[in-house]
């Protein structure tokens, strides 16, 4: 179990059948049923029972309900008030009866860009850059790393210290503070994506970068030795040796940054609400639930959507830690 | 998991570096002091902003030096909002929800580590998965579930799961079993099998083979994975905000919400608070910087 990076260059054509994913060898485990006693069996039970029963009723039973309620009309109140409609809730949402919709598909979509193009790739390249033997390289990667720590609301809190239109430190630095000029960096809908993104950007980045520090500590350090013998320069190491060795890893970031897209609420509401160029579509589910009118089966159809998008990555990391189970 | 052998290359790789690229190690070394004073740019400017009175900021300008300083606004921001309240109610929901779920989780994954039953790749997918759902997925139904599901007296003082302590609790350690069971199966994995048969014939039966042979052995894991649930259980904004309809009985980090414009007036309070409310993070970050990290990459790489 040395290197996990690795495993994946060497795992031979996997088998197919049920045995591959077994954890343990089948022999081995028919002797270790035979020491259990009935009790030991029924202690089992129970240790992987009741945390079970707890995430599937507060996590997948929502999320079925979620599905159901979402072909339904529901203002919350009774439950013989349920009423199915069908697509109904789909297609006005789809066909932009409801006009939040498609701005907030948009907005997470600019979203996930720039995460996936922009500060993903930062947070690897300064992971690059500080995995190397630098003098005081573990002071770079604190700083860099300390935003991770916070919360997405106090990060919005911070931020707002620097994005006020009367107070701000830009609009400060600008003369512009307080004045007709000011740019209202987070209240002028042209801007205040990006503007966000910045700050959501300063997160995420040390966030990539702490992974794939940790990724690169596992590549086996005589690969790049070779390499260099052989004459490659450091940008060729990288990209064609040590890169590839780190698809597990890549894998992961993958996944995070689609999700953390998918899940970005914090930020937005403690900025404005969600309101005003930073509508997402976490935001508009949240909005129908607390709303002045509750819309259930609406609010779930937008979750729908929100799962459909995350179950292409889940299933991506779902299988990349099977293979792993069975290396 | 890095090998032993790991020295020696490294040795190679920092000689050839020292040798050739002088005015590149300069380069690259202001180019991260550059970026490492980006970085720290907007906590430390909230702190500066903190230590100013309004008064002086008002006059000279944010961006200015000179009028006093002092720690007036974090007292202000303290009393004001009555911070201390807050700190309890998010007392109130971390601590049990963070043993909690290391426990359960952590009985979860020694049954699914290191007992071949069927079920064991299902339960862990289910785990994993669950732990991927964005919030918003789950929080309609869940929303009215709360409303509806009962609870009794002795830990809801309404009757129901909603705007309650336990409520909050409960999500928490539902939803962040999926992450704990994943990372604990990983590590329980690499205990050598040996350890269970010799526990079994020492005469323990299941629960005495997991809480005497197989915890104690996943305190690394444990103490990396408690320190990185406080942190996400602390930061939490969504769920409370959700299900706690209260805005007195509301963890510090949700109850933000309702502080801005209403007591942080202006900047120098709102820099203030921010920093009072980052603290506890602050400190993991200061004092518990390697088992957060630790935490955070045991999910990405085994062990």
């Amino acid at each position: 179990m040395t290197d996990p990076a690795i495993r994946g260059l060497n795992e031979p054509a996997a088998p197919t059948g049920r045995r591959r994913f077994g954890i343990l060898p089948p022999s081995g485990a028919r002797r270790r049923f035979s020491l259990l006693t009935r009790r030991d069996k029924l202690v089992l039970g129970l240790m992987v029972g009741i945390p079970t029963f707890l995430h599937v009723f507060f996590i997948w039973l929502p999320t079925v309900a979620s599905g159901v309620l979402s072909f339904t009309s529901w203002n919350g109140i009774g439950l013989d008030k349920i009423k199915f409609i069908g697509f109904k809730n789909y297609s006005d949402l789809f066909t932009g009866i409801y006009q939040p919709f498609w701005p907030a598909i948009q907005h997470n979509v600019i979203w996930l860009g720039v995460f996936l193009l922009i500060a993903t790739p930062i947070g690897m390249f300064f992971a690059v850059l500080l995995d190397k033997e630098i003098r005081g390289t573990r002071i770079y990667q604190s700083a860099i790393y300390l935003p991770v720590v916070l919360s997405l609301a106090i990060v919005g809190f911070i931020w707002q210290l620097i994005y006020s239109p009367d107070e701000g430190f830009i609009n400060s630095v600008l003369g512009t503070a307080g004045t007709a000029q000011a740019v209202d960096w987070v209240g002028n809908r042209k801007i205040n994506l990006w503007a966000i993104l910045v700050a959501a950007s300063w997160r995420h980045i040390g966030y990539i970068m702490v992974l794939y520090l940790a990724g690169l500590k596992s590549v086996d350090p005589s690969l790049r030795e070779a390499a260099s013998i052989d004459g490659a320069s450091e940008r060729q190491t990288f990209f064609r040796v040590v890169f590839p060795v780190l698809r597990p890893i890549n894998i992961v970031v993958l996944v995070i940054t689609v999700i953390e897209s998918l899940r970005a609420f914090d930020l937005v509401f403690i900025t404005n609400r969600g309101l005003n160029g930073l509508e997402l579509l976490s935001v508009l589910v949240t909005n129908n639930i607390i709303g002045e009118a509750s819309r259930v089966g609406f609010g779930s159809a937008l979750a729908m959507v929100l799962l459909v998008i995350s179950v292409g990555p889940i299933i991506l990391y779902l299988t990349r830690s099977l293979r792993e189970e069975a290396a | 998991m890095t090998a032993p052998a790991i020295t020696r290359p490294v040795e190679a790789v920092r000689t050839r570096s020292r040798r050739g690229l002088r005015p590149g190690r300069i380069l690259l070394h202001g180019f991260l002091i550059l970026t490492s004073l980006i970085w720290l740019f907007p906590i430390g400017w909230a702190a500066y902003t903190a230590l100013r009175p309004y008064g002086d900021t008002a006059k000279l300008g944010y961006v200015s030096i000179g009028g006093s300083y002092g720690f007036q606004n974090f007292i202000d921001a303290w009393t004001r909002v009555d911070i201390p309240k807050f700190f309890a109610n998010t007392l109130i929901i971390v601590v049990p929800a963070v043993v909690l779920t290391l426990f359960l989780a952590s009985m979860v994954a020694f049954a699914v580590s290191r007992y071949s039953w069927r079920f064991n790749l299902g339960l862990l997918m289910l785990f994993t998965a669950g732990n991927l759902l964005p919030q918003q997925v789950v929080i309609t139904p869940l929303y009215r579930m709360y409303l509806a599901l009962p609870l009794p007296k002795l830990v809801s003082d309404n009757g129901v799961f909603y705007d309650q302590y336990f409520g909050i609790m409960m999500i928490h350690i539902a939803f962040q079993l999926g992450f704990c069971t994943f990372v604990l199966s990983n590590y329980m994995k690499t205990i050598p099998k040996e350890l269970n048969e010799a526990a079994v014939v020492d005469g323990a039966g299941v629960f005495r083979t997991f809480w005497d042979v197989i915890l104690p052995l996943c305190r690394p894991p444990l103490a990396a994975l408690a320190t990185l649930q406080f942190t996400w259980i602390y930061n939490d904004f969504f769920w409370a905000l959700i299900l706690m309809f209260t805005g007195d009985k509301r963890p510090i980090t949700s109850a933000l919400n309702g502080l801005k414009g209403q007591f942080f007036t202006d900047n120098n309070l709102v820099a203030a608070g921010s920093i009072i409310v980052a603290l506890p993070t602050l400190i993991v970050f200061f004092v518990l910087q390697k088992q957060f990290i630790r935490g955070l990459t045991l999910g990405s790489t085994k062990g």
